[in-house]
């Protein structure tokens, strides 16, 4: 009998896990180790942060599902990663602490002979001074929609904002990303167009002065350099439709911008060009940078071999091609197919914890040496993909030997299909249906803009609207595994 | 055609960022929430996305 452990149960490890056991039987184990109690379908969570949904609308506990599986569930953080085992055992462990099931604190090892490492990213607020506490934790100025927990706060004072702008007093909102090297400003820009929606609907919206900052280049980079799109015989830059979109909502913005610094009712900003500037809010969402969880790893004597298992980031090294060279030398090959450990092949990385390459976007500095380019993203339709490649790999490995060829799912060759919220209501809400293909693109296939004109496209309308509210049902179901949860493709 | 729309164009500001753009015209806003026409819309998006969906798998 094979173990494979999953450190993390987001959107990858989940994936991960539920097809390993799908497909691995009762002759296997599978256990999933996470700190969480809950599965979040965190692309909603932006409609808790309006109040449009509740938190309970969002989450759902892990471990009825998990028992109805047969997966061993472990309410635990993964702490340290031990691939040669210990003096007197060759078998691989990892080291868990629990954060639940009355075991709180409690420290234990668990064998595995694979390993998939899903375990998301730090939300790293503590990199710029005032986004976080100084522990870890989000400060005391900004909100987030990061989790539920964070949305349901950024709701409640969103609220008080609206109370005020009700009483006619003008109140201004700022929303972006929090750091020069940030990724998911998609979250970000939904989240703007919906307090933009909901302070129309609220009849509050001229009262409000509503302004984006981001570390992008331009205006719908999104951390994938951009996208072009067929429209009216051209193909015309995701730059055009965002601009665009800014306008028609009376959106201001500030783009290639460092947040450096923020305070009570204000933030620090360093710009491309290397001026400075501030920005005062009486209401902000910031998103903060990500890293590693901090995981460590020790050789079978003890010696820390973190720097071999993880890049300085904190992300795990897999089969991409992390030779550093210029932008202009970067390759589709350079990304990782397999998301197999160079070093040790039974422990494979996914979703947000595989160290990517290189970014997407063209990277930038200021004159002062300040990295403003948005970290490339692994979330959504690539992240789940990803996640049920690897457990394909990991299965056949266990059912036809070490020498199986495993699944690949380059973030070069798969598309991604995204929709982004501009506003939720059967009738007069909106959101942007967008396809990408790929989703890094191959400018030497594809010169010029990268990605194949036939599979890349995007329109903002009620229909996209329909189709981001069905999504959330529909993969809330899967990740339940209800009937028939195999047929629904991530 | 007194009831034209122009509310979207008073967001736009000779030689600012906002005069560079494209703004939409009150028909493409009108669409934009047109029940029959985004019913239309939903399935061509639905295919344009499963073939994407697919293609990826």
């Amino acid at each position: 009998m094979a173990r494979v452990v999953v450190m993390g149960a987001g959107v990858s490890g989940h994936t991960a896990a539920t097809f390993a056991k799908h497909w691995l039987g009762k002759e296997h184990e599978v256990v999933v180790v996470t700190p969480n109690s809950n599965w979040n379908w965190i692309p909603s969570n932006i409609w808790v942060g309006v109040g449009e949904m509740t938190k309970e609308d969002v989450v759902f506990p892990l471990a009825p599902v998990y028992e109805k599986a047969g997966i061993i569930y472990k309410q635990a953080k993964a702490v340290s990663i031990h691939p040669e085992g210990k003096e007197g055992s060759d078998k691989p462990f990892i080291t868990i602490e629990y954060t639940g099931q009355g075991k709180e604190g409690q420290t234990e090892e668990v064998t595995y002979d694979y390993l998939i490492n899903a375990t998301g990213p730090k939300l790293n607020f503590d990199a710029t001074p005032g986004l976080g506490n100084g522990q870890g934790q989000i400060g005391p100025y900004t909100v987030s929609v990061c989790t539920a927990d964070h949305a349901v706060h950024a709701n409640n004072e969103l609220r008080k904002i609206f109370e005020k702008a009700k009483a006619g007093q003008k109140q201004k909102i700022l929303i972006g990303t929090g750091h020069g090297m940030c990724t998911c400003q998609g979250a970000a820009f939904e989240y703007i167009f919906n307090i933009e929606f909901e302070a129309r609907r609220a009849g509050v919206r001229d009262n409000l002065e509503i302004k984006w900052i981001s570390n992008e280049q331009f205006l719908g980079d999104f951390g994938i350099g951009g996208l072009h799109i067929k429209r009216g015989g051209y193909a015309a830059s995701s730059k055009i439709f965002a601009e665009s979109l800014f306008v028609e909502r009376g959106v201001d913005w500030i783009v290639g911008a460092a947040v450096k610094k923020v305070e009570e009712g204000k933030v620090h900003y360093e710009l491309l060009d290397g001026s400075e500037g501030t920005e005062e809010f009486d209401f902000a969402m910031l998103i903060p940078p990500f890293s590693g969880v901090g995981l460590k790893a020790y050789d079978k004597a003890g010696e820390d071999i973190t720097d071999k298992l993880f890049a300085p980031n904190g992300f795990m090294k897999v089969d991409a091609n992390y030779t550093p060279k210029p932008y202009e030398e970067w390759k589709a090959s350079d990304w990782p197919r397999t998301y197999q450990n160079p070093d040790y092949k039974n422990i494979f990385a996914v979703g947000i914890a595989f160290a990517p390459p290189h970014p997407i976007s063209k990277p930038a500095k200021s004159p002062n040496g300040t990295p403003i380019t948005p970290a490339p993203p692994r979330t959504g339709m690539p992240s789940g993909i990803i996640g049920k490649a690897v457990a394909h790999s990991v299965v056949d490995l266990i059912k036809h030997g070490p020498n199986a060829k495993l699944h690949e799912a380059s973030m070069a060759e798969m598309g991604a299909a995204c929709v982004a919220s501009a506003g939720k209501s059967l009738t007069k809400g909106t959101a942007a249906a967008l396809t990408v293909y790929p989703v890094v693109p191959d400018y030497d296939k594809y010169p010029g803009i990268g990605r194949d004109l036939d599979y890349t496209f995007g329109e903002i309308g009620l229909a996209g609207h329909w189709i981001k509210h069905i999504l959330h049902y529909m993969f809330i179901y899967k990740a339940k595994l209800k009937p028939g949860w195999t047929l629904i493709p991530e | 055609m007194a009831s034209v729309d122009h509310s979207i164009e008073k967001h736009v500001k000779p030689y600012e960022p906002s005069f560079e753009t494209m703004v939409p015209t009150p028909l493409v806003k009108f669409l934009r929430t047109c029940i029959l026409w985004q019913i239309i819309r939903f399935i061509v998006i639905n295919i344009k996305m499963i073939l994407v969906v697919s293609k990826s798998h």
